[in-house]
């Protein structure tokens, strides 16, 4: 937890405004405070207050996954989370699942099998996708199939392509590190 | 229309700001003055003015003019200019551009002309024009080194964003750009490049933005915000055609953060809908989550309206009861009639199809600000004349005051070609005194549509001695397609569920072809393919029904009735000409790739199915099985003949959609009506289907060809399914007549 700030020159200063109270929580690495509703659901945080605005809203019920966050690496519907539930817990959205400038293995597949058509409901396909691959390095076509977010486009094949793609991408990336550690020994 | 609007227009250029040649169409040279203003010409951080602009680092930036809704466009229209332009692909920027209306010298114009999205004419409309405008710009570079180099215009060559000298000397467009743009334009349309000289179009192009679409960073309408702005939700009365008889806001104004609530009309009963869709209360507050928070908590007690008692049972009722009159002719070839008399053997079906929603990902919302001499709007559009038209008769604001910003849209199939939302965020931003944000749910999405067609579609053919058809009975009993639309009344009764030359019109020598209008409170309008998707079901499905119970093979049925190659008269959308060729030609390649004639021993049937839409020609086909209990689709084939391919790429990801759209919807889909409202307000009893239902690949197959492109958006869905439909019957001797197909197959297995 946060402690007060304390002025300089100790507590004889002006008086300082009464600390605000909320959810603490991480999101992309950054450390915020929710002072609104804490019944709030994520989504809303991330698109009204932050401007986070790649993860979707779809359906509000998380029928349809376009608001795929991860939750501690865990993929969550953030339109059905309550902000209250996330105190202490460290929140992935699209924005932050590259590394500067690095694509995450699955935005990169996403691109090279040239994935979507709206687009719309991609980010949350992604951070699905991101989630099994990281349970599942090398995910039989059953899980994949698991993955039940929704495209009103029909992307579906090319998106099963690119978790593939993704899945070996991660995979030449790990041996590439792999190799690399081996020649500073 | 205006002898202005008519009048021909041509490209001109100017050098605009930071030193960029900017090509756009205009009235001839009008716009090489001094006064131009600078928004025409754009700047690179904000809006870019016309189509292009070459920087001096000699990066190209093309504009994409067309409403993007996930059919392509962001991509293939830049194409078709930067194949003309000669430039390298891989270093162009591609930037949407806004809403171009405005006042031209002789009157009101669009400055990129059309840029609306329906009816799958995009490319159509732009393959020769935005290829002018690129050939253009490259003759006046082309001009100016001529001049610099004081050689013959014809010795200069281009490659790369490059002139190149006869001796191989290159200059840069970006040090050519302030002399081009100073010369005079040549008054005749250039001659365009011969299609197998093209360096760009007809190879495959990845999306031009998919960068920012991974990244989270791609803007839609629904993600733009503006400062001071109120989020607004209606809720709307639930019931066709009712009103607000009473609401009580106590609880609802006292949710933290909700600013205001007040009441919207809806449109009078009777009257066209061309504003908001339905009555309302609205309610605006500082969040969606606040203003969602308020609406729960209304208690609004709603009145019936006219269409109280309609249920989708009732227009069944009504439509059995109707096909037994006259109804409407739609078209009458011989005399089918004296065809049943004499004939050996005359087969009928009846088929039913439902409304449906179109369900886009993102639902509609508009963001909009009113001022007292000017307004700002955001959001995903189809049609952005419609959207400045409305926006205009709300407010009484001069089209020109109002700016409309163009996003990508989280689909469209159709809806957003209505701009109801556009009219109901206007009307509570004006009432309101205050820019609005508003956001529809998907449950107000599926409740509030204009939706696709209801329809009954009784099937009658007529067989001779040797079982050839001569002659064909298609009775529609459907909700018209038109219903409440300005302007509606002046068209057939029938236009928009059926078009009198689709197919077998002109195949067989008797046909009947009749119409009858069932009376429903149901909104209507476009579903991607519209009337397509309504009536190849029934027509596909019967040939194979035709085939089956005559014992013929069903794609040599099709091809008989096809026949010799020829050019047939087709009146719609996608005419002049239905060629029998070409839709005899995907089919034969579809039965082909998907082994049509061996016969499966496994429990697996194939389906098979072709249909002409809005100038393509499409066949699918379907290898099916039962197990387990479930449908499994194991394998698809879509193959196609869209004229030619601007982007090969794009077309197979319409046809992959299309084809996953028309299986999801004809499998899992329909919206209801019980007491005058509709059932289905979620996925969950809407069901797009999932990965895990559909298919892990369409093999796609696009074949080539010279004719002029048509499109391509719409002709992935017409005939999955039929096809799918047959391929079912095939495995399963289960005929499916009624829409969605799992529910009814699974009654009857």
């Amino acid at each position: 937890m946060r402690q007060p700030f304390v002025p300089p020159g100790g507590e004889t200063g002006v008086t300082p405004e009464p600390l605000k109270t909320g959810v603490e929580l991480r999101i992309n690495g950054e450390p915020f405070l929710h002072t609104g509703d804490p019944d709030m659901p994520l989504l809303w945080l991330l698109r009204d207050t932050l401007r986070l605005t790649g993860t979707k809203y779809g359906c509000g019920l998380g029928q349809c996954g376009a608001c795929t966050v991860h939750v501690n690496g865990k993929a969550q519907r953030a339109c059905v989370t309550p902000v209250r539930s996330l105190a202490g817990q460290a929140v992935t959205t699209i924005e932050g699942l590259a590394s500067g400038d690095d694509l995450h293995p699955v935005q990169q597949a996403w691109i090279e099998e040239d994935v979507p058509q709206c687009g719309y409901c991609q980010a949350g396909q992604i951070m699905a996708a991101a989630e099994l691959l990281a349970r599942k390095p090398n995910p039989a076509e059953s899980d994949i199939a698991q993955i039940g977010n929704l495209c009103r486009c029909g992307t579906y094949p090319r998106i099963r392509k690119a978790i593939r793609r993704a899945a070996d991408l991660a995979r030449a990336a790990r041996s590439e590190a792999a190799a690399k550690a081996g020649e500073g020994k | 229309m205006s002898a202005a609007l008519n009048r021909r227009r041509f490209l001109t250029v100017m050098l605009g700001a930071g030193g960029a040649l900017v090509v756009g169409w205009r009235e001839a040279r009008a716009e090489v003055r001094p006064d131009v203003p600078m928004d025409l010409l754009g700047d690179a951080l904000t809006s870019l003015g016309p189509f292009l602009r070459i920087e001096r680092n000699n990066r190209v930036v093309i504009g994409a003019r067309g409403c993007e809704i996930g059919q392509g466009v962001i991509t293939a229209l830049p194409m078709l200019i930067a194949e003309e332009l000669d430039v390298d692909w891989t270093r162009v920027r591609v930037e949407q551009l806004n809403y171009g209306y405005e006042i031209g010298p002789d009157g009101p114009r669009n400055r990129y002309g059309d840029q609306g999205a329906g009816g799958s004419t995009s490319i159509t409309d732009a393959y020769v024009e935005l290829r002018q405008a690129g050939a253009l710009a490259r003759w006046l570079l082309v001009e100016a080194a001529a001049q610099q180099w004081q050689l013959p215009h014809e010795r200069l060559d281009t490659e790369a964003s490059h002139v190149v000298h006869p001796d191989g000397t290159r200059l840069a467009y970006a040090e050519l750009v302030e002399r081009a743009a100073a010369l005079t334009p040549p008054d005749a349309p250039l001659p365009l490049r011969d299609p197998r000289d093209w360096k760009i179009l007809g190879k495959p192009a990845r999306t031009a933005d998919a960068r920012a679409i991974v990244t989270g960073r791609a803007q839609y309408g629904i993600d733009a915000y503006l400062g001071g702005a109120l989020v607004a939700v209606v809720a709307r009365c639930p019931l066709l055609g009712g009103s607000l008889a009473s609401c009580d806001d106590a609880a609802a104004r006292k949710v933290p953060g909700v600013k205001d609530v007040f009441a919207l009309a809806g449109p009078a009963p009777e009257a066209p809908i061309t504003r908001n869709l339905a009555a309302g209360v609205v309610v605006l507050a500082e969040n969606t989550w606040a203003a969602l928070q308020g609406r729960d908590k209304l208690k609004i007690e709603w009145k019936p309206g006219p269409w109280a008692e309609e249920s989708t049972a009732a227009l069944e009722a009504q439509a059995d009861a109707l096909l037994k009159g006259e109804g409407v002719p739609v078209r009458q070839d011989g005399d089918f009639a004296a065809a049943r008399k004499s004939a050996k053997r005359t087969l009928e079906a009846r088929y039913r199809v439902p409304f449906l929603a179109h369900a886009t990902m993102e639902p509609p919302h508009a963001l909009i600000r009113v001022d007292s001499d000017g307004a700002l709007f955001v959001g995903a559009l189809q049609s952005p004349d419609g959207a400045s038209q409305v926006i205009a008769d709300v407010t009484g604001l001069p089209r020109e005051k109002i700016e409309i910003r163009l996003t990508r849209a989280g689909g469209g199939f159709g809806r957003r070609l209505k701009n109801d939302y556009v009219a109901e965020a206007a009307l509570i931003a004006q009432k309101a005194g205050r820019p609005v944000k508003l956001m529809w749910t998907r449950g107000d999405d599926l409740q509030h549509d204009f939706y696709r067609p209801f329809g009954v579609h009784q099937m009658s053919a007529t067989l001779d001695k040797g079982n050839a058809v001569t002659g064909m009975a298609h009775l529609c009993a459907a909700t018209p397609r038109y219903f409440r639309d300005a302007g509606g009344k002046d068209r057939p009764v029938y236009s928009g569920c059926l078009e009198p030359d689709d197919f077998p019109a002109g195949l067989v020598p008797n046909l009947d072809k009749r119409f009858f209008a069932l009376d429903s409170g149901l909104p209507r309008g476009w579903w991607r393919a519209p009337l397509h998707t309504f009536h190849a079901f029934a027509v596909q499905s019967f040939l194979d029904e035709i085939a089956v119970e005559t014992k013929q093979d069903a794609v040599a049925l099709r091809l008989k009735l096809l026949g010799e190659p020829r050019q047939l008269d087709y009146r719609g959308h996608g005419g002049p000409k239905f060629d029998t060729g070409r839709m005899a030609a995907v089919l034969t390649r579809c039965a082909e790739a998907i082994d049509w004639k061996r016969r499966r021993t496994d429990g697996r049937g194939v389906g098979i199915a072709c249909h002409f839409t809005f100038g393509g020609y499409t066949a699918h086909a379907f290898e099916v099985g039962m197990e387990g209990g479930e449908l499994k689709i194991h394998r698809a084939v879509c193959v196609t003949d869209v004229g030619r391919v601007i982007n090969p790429n794009g077309v197979e990801q319409m046809m992959v959609g299309g084809t996953m759209d028309g299986l999801s919807t004809a499998l899992n889909l329909q919206i209801t009506v019980k007491d005058g409202q509709v059932q289905q307000s979620s996925y969950a009893d809407y069901p797009v289907a999932r990965m895990a239902q559909l298919p892990a690949e369409v093999e796609v197959i696009i074949l080539p060809s010279e004719a002029p492109p048509s499109g391509a958006g719409e002709m992935g869905i017409p005939s999955v399914a039929p096809a799918l439909a047959n391929a079912v019957y095939a495995a399963t001797t289960v005929r499916v007549r009624r829409l969605p197909l799992l529910p009814e197959l699974m009654r009857r297995l």
